[in-house]
């Protein structure tokens, strides 16, 4: 490469104060001017913490120990601060809610500015002209509180790129996207580095949605070393996402069950670069053919009804119209739609904190409307998103407990029902530890167990596994469809395709408050209406039951899932 | 979902097409007038011209009911304590005594001390009218910008600014937060013992102390990375340039703060208007 570099890694490491160990390792690594680079790895892997090298936070904001060099432009970084930092290295956090900083669009695109005194004719031409190219011009004067997940990030990027930075950095920037805006994202991403010479950095571990655009390389980090420095179709083709549990690409995965030999040269890196010869659709079509298609054996038990709900926050602006549906006893299911479409209301009326202006919901077949959010949480249980808003106890036995504290059982029963959940939950070796010490996915449980100890037939939750690497993920799911198994029925309020695709055979699809479908997941991943209704996208397996000659996609994707669950049970 | 409380209302009028500075200003100037003077004429004078711009900025009545309440309570508690802790202040200022209620001991109603309480709750009635449309209809960082332009430094400007912005995401959560614990088995009336009732407060605000310190760390770090206080100044992309209509309601200010000094010298020849001699 001719070009020189722009960023210089060279045995480089840190330490957090806070920490005992390194964070990051002898991390050597060179980034070209132009060059459009995804970091990937999973949680824990030091991805974020380089992220923070690069753009200052480190060691501005988070303290620790440096050693080695990092050079950005030539000049060592530990000799800028953050301000100077800032005008090379443009920083897109990845929650674009909380770093709204002013007040409308402009205001917030205008910040960097602001800061550094620029005069105010001066400072409305530059943010109308970088609006235009972001596309949010028409939305200047608009709050944060009017504006989708996609318009805010735009904003975000906009912010960034009115000091004409070199380097774009963005720090997953799909985490709180559902997967049409992501795909938006990445596609504003890849024409930002087409039309400017600047440089990209993308930190995430979903490696399938960056992937739905080109990138030079990949680098792959793990246990806060750099394990791989590699082109996308030799990252697919080798061992080290199963090594490092980064999800593959789905259609990898469904070439890999089919007995297809993945290598270099049929370009698997890309779905739209993936060459399939006769041989490899041969084989794909009897692998097909020879799945046996599960049986969902289902109860008769009606456990939820809702029927002709109506719902208004405010006079005559109704969120939910007329909707109605059944689940019956031990389902897990998903409750999916955009932001706004009504799914959290739904759930808000299932546990009685916002009342129904019109309808019915039965539970077991009794008309529920008389019984308070106390009574109702004893048959229906909801787990929030964010855990810290649940956990309200220091010890985790009080915070399991205290459900049952509120309703006065005796203190013997308490004991036996909190160590029964503890041992469900897989949390039992930690009863009596103070509940900060745990990681996010040990919170999530607590959360979980504090709500099943009421013994609720019914577990609503919110965005269970948000911002989770695969890892993690799988872990949650898991645990979940282990509660689910024994009896529980449980409803999924979520973004994410996977999840649909590989726990909940329902899903049920809101828009603008109304249910425009009720259907298997299967069906509603392939049906190009539901899935732009709804800002889905198309899953890869559809695309690829496409290239391989399959009919009919849908078929193709629920054997998928039954094959992905017989291999898992295994 | 509830408005919060001081939350600047999106609406076209005369008052919300000032710009803040001059709003800030005017607020300043008005209240100056009214506080200097104890003159009941002038005063109501004001007040009538407060409800006026009251009028006019398009505040409904609904939105400053909450408000309203409070205020009525804290001057009428205000007015019974200066009576009881000094009854005849009125005669002490007016330099007659009139009485015109007896009472036990020496807590006599004079005419003098009541009208002297009249006037003072008068003086609070005309100004808070002013506030609210002040706070009404000025958003955080229009706030922001006029605090800095009088001499605030621009950091705690933007605090204050920012702390109003985030009111009602935490309003949301303390919702959030509430109904998950009311799940959790909170007993939410009043009819607890104040022991519980203290328990089941700490219940919400922990986790809302959490969630909210997430918060803070964020936008911290958004702001660094965009150069927040990287120098002694900053300029406002929200600062308007003053237009004739501010010009116009500043000089309004201005001779209104003008006429009543010139009434208390050469008129009454005292802060004090005496109905009494």
């Amino acid at each position: 490469m001719d070009k020189k570099p722009i960023i210089v890694f060279r045995d480089f490491s840190f330490q957090y104060f806070s920490q005992s160990q390194p964070t990051l390792h002898d991390i050597n690594l060179e980034i070209y001017q132009g060059e459009k680079i995804m970091i990937a790895g999973p949680s824990g892997s030091g991805k974020s913490t380089l992220g923070h090298c690069l753009n200052g936070l480190i060691p501005f904001s988070y303290k620790g120990e440096i050693k080695g060099s990092l050079k950005i432009n030539d000049i060592e970084s530990s000799e800028q601060n953050i301000f100077k930092l800032s005008k090379s290295i443009g920083t897109v956090l990845q929650d674009a809610d909380g770093q709204f900083i002013g007040l409308s669009v402009g205001e917030d695109i205008a910040f960097s500015m602001e800061n550094d005194c620029v005069a105010l004719p001066e400072m409305k031409k530059r943010v109308d002209e970088v609006a235009k190219m972001v596309d949010m011009d028409r939305w200047l004067s608009s709050s944060p509180y009017e504006l989708s997940g996609g318009q805010k990030q735009r904003t975000e990027l906009a912010g960034v790129m009115i000091d004409d930075v070199d380097i774009l950095l963005f720090d997953e920037p799909l985490a709180n996207l559902d997967p049409a805006t992501g795909k938006q994202a990445i596609e504003i991403i890849h024409d930002i580095h087409e039309e400017s010479d600047k440089t990209i950095i993308i930190i995430e571990h979903r490696l399938e949605d960056v992937l739905h655009r080109r990138v030079d390389r990949i680098i792959v980090l793990d246990e806060g070393r750099i394990i791989a420095d590699i082109d996308s179709h030799s990252l697919v083709s080798s061992d080290i996402l199963i090594k490092t549990g980064i999800r593959e690409p789905l259609y990898i995965t469904a070439l890999k069950y089919a007995g297809i030999d993945i290598n270099k040269r049929l370009k698997p890196g890309y779905i739209s670069t993936l060459t399939i010869n006769e041989k490899t659709k041969k084989k794909v079509q009897t692998w097909y053919k020879s799945i046996k298609k599960q049986e969902h054996a289902k109860s008769n038990t009606l456990i939820l009804e809702m029927k002709g709900i109506s719902f208004s926050y405010v006079k005559d602006k109704e969120v939910l119209h007329d909707i109605g549906f059944e689940i019956t006893e031990g389902e897990m299911l998903s409750l999916i739609g955009r932001n706004g479409a009504g799914k959290s209301t739904i759930a808000k009326l299932l546990c009685g904190f916002e009342k129904e202006g019109k309808g019915k919901i039965y539970y077991l077949s009794d008309d529920i409307a008389d019984k308070s959010i106390k009574e109702r949480a004893e048959r229906i249980g909801f787990v929030m998103q964010n855990p810290n808003q649940m956990l309200s106890q220091p010890m985790i036995y009080d915070e399991v407990a205290l459900g049952l504290k509120l309703r006065q059982v005796s203190e013997e029963e308490i004991k036996i029902r909190v160590k029964k959940v503890l041992d469900i939950c897989g949390l039992a070796p930690f009863t009596n530890w103070p509940v900060s010490a745990l990681s996010y996915g040990q919170k999530k449980r607590v959360t979980i167990a504090s709500i099943l100890v009421l013994d609720p037939k019914v577990l609503i939750l919110d965005e269970p596994t948000a911002g989770q690497d695969y890892r993690h993920y799988t872990e949650i799911m898991e645990f979940l469809l282990k509660i689910n198994k024994t009896g529980v029925t449980v409803i999924l309020i979520t973004h994410d395709m996977h999840l649909m695709l590989e726990y909940t055979p329902r899903s049920i699809v809101l828009t603008d408050g109304n249910l425009i479908s009720d259907t298997l997941a299967s069906v509603v991943l392939t049906s190009p209406d539901i899935i732009d209704a709804a800002n889905l996208k198309e899953t890869s397996l559809y695309q690829l039951a496409q290239m391989t000659g399959i009919e009919d996609e849908t078929s193709f994707v629920q054997c998928f899932i039954d094959y992905e669950r017989q291999v898992k049970a295994k | 979902m509830r408005i919060g409380l001081f939350t600047a209302q999106k609406a076209d009028s005369f008052v919300h097409r000032l710009s803040g500075i001059t709003k800030l200003i005017c607020f300043l100037v008005l209240t100056g007038a009214v506080m200097f003077s104890y003159d009941i004429r002038v005063i109501i004078c004001v007040m009538v011209f407060s409800f006026i711009v009251l009028k006019i900025s398009k505040i409904t009545f609904s939105q400053i009911k909450l408000m309203l309440i409070y205020v009525v309570i804290f001057l009428a508690v205000n007015a019974m304590l200066t009576f009881f802790f000094a009854p005849g202040y009125g005669t002490e200022i007016y330099g007659t005594r009139h009485v015109f209620l007896k009472l036990f001991g020496n807590y006599d109603v004079t005419s003098e001390t009541l009208f002297f309480i009249v006037t003072k709750f008068m003086k609070y009635a005309s100004v808070i009218p002013l506030g609210m449309i002040f706070l009404l209809t000025t958003d955080p960082s229009e706030l922001a910008s006029s605090l800095n332009a009088i001499g605030v430094h621009y950091k705690a400007a933007f605090a204050f600014a920012l702390t109003l912005r985030y009111f009602p995401d935490i309003q949301r959560d303390y919702k959030d937060i509430s109904q998950a614990q009311q799940a959790r088995g909170l007993e939410m009336s009043n009819k607890a013992k104040f022991w519980d009732r203290f328990k089941r407060a700490l219940s919400i605000i922990l986790p809302l102390i959490l969630s909210t310190l997430d918060r803070i760390e964020t936008i911290t770090n958004a702001m660094d990375l965009r150069g927040f206080g990287k120098f002694k100044k900053r300029t406002w992309y929200r600062r308007r340039k003053l237009t004739k209509e501010d010009i116009f309601a500043l000089l309004i200010s201005l001779v209104i703060l003008t006429a009543t000094i010139i009434i208390s010298v050469f008129i009454n020849h005292s802060r004090f208007y005496n109905p009494f001699i």
